[in-house]
Order: structure tokens, then C-alpha cells, then sequence
């Protein structure tokens, strides 16, 4: 068991800084029209950080949420209870903005496809796009992110950990074998 | 959680999560799709021996927001009106895969004897049973009051230092003892205000403060005070001279609500009499809770349901 450190905090922060950009260039002129969507626990924190970035850069474009996505999992009776997190859908609701979800670790697809399941019974928006923090590969669905902040091949004994302050009270993601 | 049976061996930490859980429910019924797919593939059933629409309604509300199956078994018009036992229409039940079984029985311990008897392999809900217990209502009054007090800001917390009087029939009402259970757990003080008759033999060994006079009680100023039905039938049997006198001593009248903090909620499980155990205006007030235990009993009894009938098998499950 060795825990290897990929990111850094500086290493974070520039990714999120650099997601954001991209978020900004791909909604062009609607950028009024973003909602960010974190998925708990580490998701929400992401997007918080990313809709301050957005704010700083473009005031007005940063409305935040969070997606609680274990009433929609498709593996609920192979694990043990997990008591569902607070959903905070900003009080403009999601019709025709262009919600951008925020996880930390892309890797079966699986919380996506949940995720995407929730959306859709909280209204109709006029796009869904994909932030997530690192990219593990591995992937058991049709499922692609939109923005990555890094690109990690693994194997599917190696174990990705992301800390960050606000949940973890430290900043840095791991690999470990 | 296995089984939901009564709330006397419900601890404090499992009390909270259902309640947490419950505030999730909550949010779901002011969405645009009032649907979880979580309970796609479980069946639930309604075996209500006593005649219940509420409870019933609201468990089914519950089970069919979660996109449970659900089927009402009432014992009238059923086999069990033709005198089919416990047992045969348990393993019935159990034959047909039901998931989980809601059961509603005039006698005292019928969900354990269910949950027991190894007749019948699933999560058995009192919604009732006797003179015992009603969990899921302390649930949802609970619930109740820790919304009113903390608002968006109740996830996690317990009910420390809050003080809820129950008034009335207390020796015939599960609902009056699961209350006492649940909110002695969440560390609230209960008081009981009721007719010496209406007290059950062993009162003075439960953890509440003991009265006869609601006068008292109400000018302590307490947090929240729970009105119980006085049921038609007892004012027959002698527990107290007649429905005016029971309404002077120990009804929530005008002059007694007007007395009360402005802040006190005031409960009731309903059906409620009105003019007896409570006054119009005190039910009707904005310090009345009895609809939102209402719209939280459907909150409360989807985050039993998600609770019990999620998750992976547990040990001593198939046992």
C-alpha cells in the first residue's frame, strides 16, 4: 500500500481555474444561463470553487447546487444503507439553463447515469455538460466528460483519493496500489 | 433496521438518521417529477386490521413516491373476515414475495409476533397495533416539531431541553406511547395531563412528569402540546362523566389556547373532535401543526421505507 501524490493543491486549483475557462467558452454569450451542479460530497465543494472562479471572471454566471444521486444508484441493494444528501436546486430552477454537473472521480460512469436520471425529474435543461476533477478511465457506460482536470490511466486495483479542505482538511488526490 | 416495531428500542443516533432522511423525503414532494425510482423493485403491502384511512393513505403515498408496488389488504371483505389466522395470511403474503408488510392490528404486539415467527421473510412496519405502539407517527411528530424550531437548519439535530405535554386519553393511545418513548430518546421532557382514569397502571415508572391539571400545564409554557382523541367509545365506559365535563377539564379551549405562549405548537394526530379535546380556533390558529403532520407523515414514512427496503442484505436476515 503506497499512496502516491498526482496533484497538489497549486495542481487543483489551476485545473479548476482551467475547467472553468472552458465552461465560459462553451456557453459563449448565455453564461447568465449556467447552472453548477455538484454531486456530494466532494462534487459540491468543486462546484462551489468553480462558481466563485466563474464569478470572478464573469460576475452573474456562477449559480451553484448540489445533486444528491443515491435515490437514482443502480447498485442500492448490493451495498448497505447510505442516508441520501441535501439536493439544492438554485431557486431558478434548471429549465432551459445549461447545467453543468461537477464530480471529483469519473469512473464506472455509474453516478453519472444516476445523476443524469435526477436531472431529468427536476426539470428540462437545455443542456447537460460533464466537469470532473480526474478521469480514471474504466468506464462501464457510455459516458464521457465535457472538462477534465486530469487524466489519470489506472488499473482497477489502484485506488484514487481526492482530500480536499473543506471535507477532508487537506488538499491533494492520491493514487494508491 | 430490520423492522420497524416501536420506537421504545429506537437509539437516539437511528431516531435522527430517520428523521434526516425524512427532510430529503420532504424535498421531493415540492419537485417537478414527485417520484424517486428507488423502490423500482419491491412490493410492499397494506394488511390493516382496523378500519384506517390516514395511515393507510400516507404509507401508501409514501411506498408509491418511492415507485414501490403497493397492495391493500384490509381484513374486511378478505379471507380474514372468513377466519383465516395471522399465520395463514402472513405466509400468503410471504408466498406472493411482498417486500415489506405495513400492518395495522387492534392487538397489542401483532407486527412482533409478524416479525418473529419466521412466517414471513420481510420488513414488518407497525402502523398500530393495539395499545402499544404507532411509531411512525412519533416519527412524524417529532419531525414535526424539530422543523418547526429549526427549520432548513434541522439536519442533525435532536430535540435537547424541548418540552411537549400530551393531553387525554393516554392509557388507550400507542400514539401517546410511542411519543413518550421517541421524545424521552431525542432528550425532550414529556409531561402527561389526563383524567386519573385515563393513566395506565405503571404510568409512574415511564420518563415523564405526571399532572391532572391542564390549567397547570398550560401555563408552564410548554414548547408544544399534543392534543390525543378522545375515541366515542370510551365515554361509555365510565373513564369520565360525560363530553362536557372531559371538554372543561382537559379540553383545549379558547381561554386555555389564548393562555399559551404564541409560540407553542399545538398537535394533533386527528381525526379531531373539535369542540372537545380541541377548540376551532386553537386548531385553525397559525400555531396549529396538524396539517404538516400530515404532508410530514408521507415524508416520514419514505425515509422508513427507503431504510428498511435499500441496501444489501443484513445478517439474520434470512434467518
Amino acid at each position: 500500500m503506497t499512496a502516491r501524490v498526482v496533484l497538489q493543491p497549486a495542481d487543483i486549483t489551476r485545473a479548476l481555474t482551467r475547467i472553468s475557462h472552458e465552461i465560459l467558452e462553451s456557453v459563449g454569450s448565455s453564461a447568465s444561463e449556467l447552472v453548477i451542479l455538484g454531486i456530494p460530497t466532494r462534487g459540491v465543494v468543486l462546484a462551489q470553487r468553480i462558481a466563485a472562479i466563474l464569478e470572478s471572471i464573469e460576475p452573474g454566471s456562477g449559480t451553484v447546487g448540489s445533486l444528491d444521486v443515491t435515490m437514482y444508484r443502480d447498485d442500492l441493494s448490493a451495498q448497505p444503507t447510505r442516508p441520501p444528501s441535501p439536493t439544492q436546486i438554485p431557486a431558478g430552477g434548471i429549465d432551459g439553463k445549461t447545467v453543468v454537473l461537477v464530480d471529483d472521480v469519473l469512473f464506472s460512469g455509474r453516478t453519472i447515469r444516476a445523476a443524469l436520471d435526477a436531472i431529468g425529474d427536476h426539470g428540462r435543461p437545455r443542456a447537460v455538460r460533464l466537469a470532473v476533477l480526474v478521469d480514471r478511465g474504466h468506464r462501464e457506460l457510455p459516458i464521457r466528460a465535457d472538462f477534465v482536470g486530469k487524466n489519470l490511466p489506472t488499473s482497477l486495483d489502484e485506488r484514487i483519493a481526492v482530500r480536499l479542505d473543506e471535507t477532508d482538511g487537506r488538499e491533494e488526490v492520491t493514487i494508491t496500489r | 433496521m430490520r423492522h420497524l416495531l416501536s420506537t421504545r428500542d429506537l437509539d437516539r443516533e437511528t431516531a435522527i438518521e430517520i428523521l434526516d432522511v425524512a427532510e430529503d423525503m420532504a424535498d421531493v414532494a415540492i419537485r417537478e417529477v414527485k417520484k424517486l425510482p428507488t423502490l423500482r423493485n419491491k412490493t410492499v403491502i397494506n394488511l390493516f386490521f382496523e378500519d384506517s384511512t390516514r395511515t393507510r393513505t400516507s404509507f401508501e403515498l409514501a411506498a408509491k413516491r418511492l415507485s414501490a408496488d403497493l397492495i391493500n389488504f384490509s381484513a374486511k371483505g378478505s379471507s380474514v373476515s372468513k377466519g383465516e389466522s395471522l399465520k395463514d395470511t402472513a405466509q400468503t403474503l410471504a408466498a406472493m414475495g411482498a417486500d415489506a408488510v405495513v400492518i395495522r392490528h387492534s392487538a397489542s404486539g401483532a407486527p412482533r409476533v409478524l416479525a418473529d415467527s419466521g412466517w414471513i421473510d420481510a420488513a414488518i412496519l407497525n402502523a398500530g397495533d393495539g395499545t402499544h405502539e404507532h411509531p411512525t407517527q412519533a416519527l412524524l411528530d417529532a419531525f414535526t416539531i424539530r422543523k418547526r424550531l429549526h427549520g432548513s437548519a434541522s439536519r442533525g439535530r435532536d430535540l435537547d431541553g424541548v418540552a411537549v405535554t400530551i393531553v387525554g386519553d393516554i392509557l388507550h393511545s400507542r400514539v401517546a406511547r410511542s411519543n413518550v418513548w421517541l421524545l424521552n430518546t431525542l432528550g425532550a421532557s414529556v409531561r402527561l395531563v389526563a383524567p386519573a382514569t385515563l393513566l395506565p397502571p405503571g404510568v409512574e415508572h415511564w420518563p415523564v412528569e405526571l399532572g391532572f391539571d391542564l390549567d397547570d400545564a398550560v401555563d408552564a409554557g410548554p414548547d408544544a402540546i399534543m392534543m390525543l382523541r378522545i375515541q366515542a367509545e370510551r365515554m361509555h365506559a365510565a373513564y369520565f362523566p360525560s363530553a362536557g365535563e372531559y371538554s372543561r377539564q382537559w379540553g383545549l379551549d379558547d381561554e386555555r389556547f389564548n393562555r399559551l405562549r404564541a409560540d407553542t405548537m399545538v398537535m394533533h394526530p386527528g381525526p379531531m373532535n373539535r369542540g372537545l379535546e380541541i377548540s376551532s380556533r386553537a386548531a385553525d390558529s397559525g400555531q396549529s401543526t396538524v396539517l404538516e403532520q400530515v404532508a410530514n407523515g408521507v415524508s416520514i414514512r419514505m425515509a422508513v421505507l427507503y431504510l428498511l427496503l435499500s441496501g444489501a442484505v443484513e445478517q439474520g436476515r434470512a434467518s
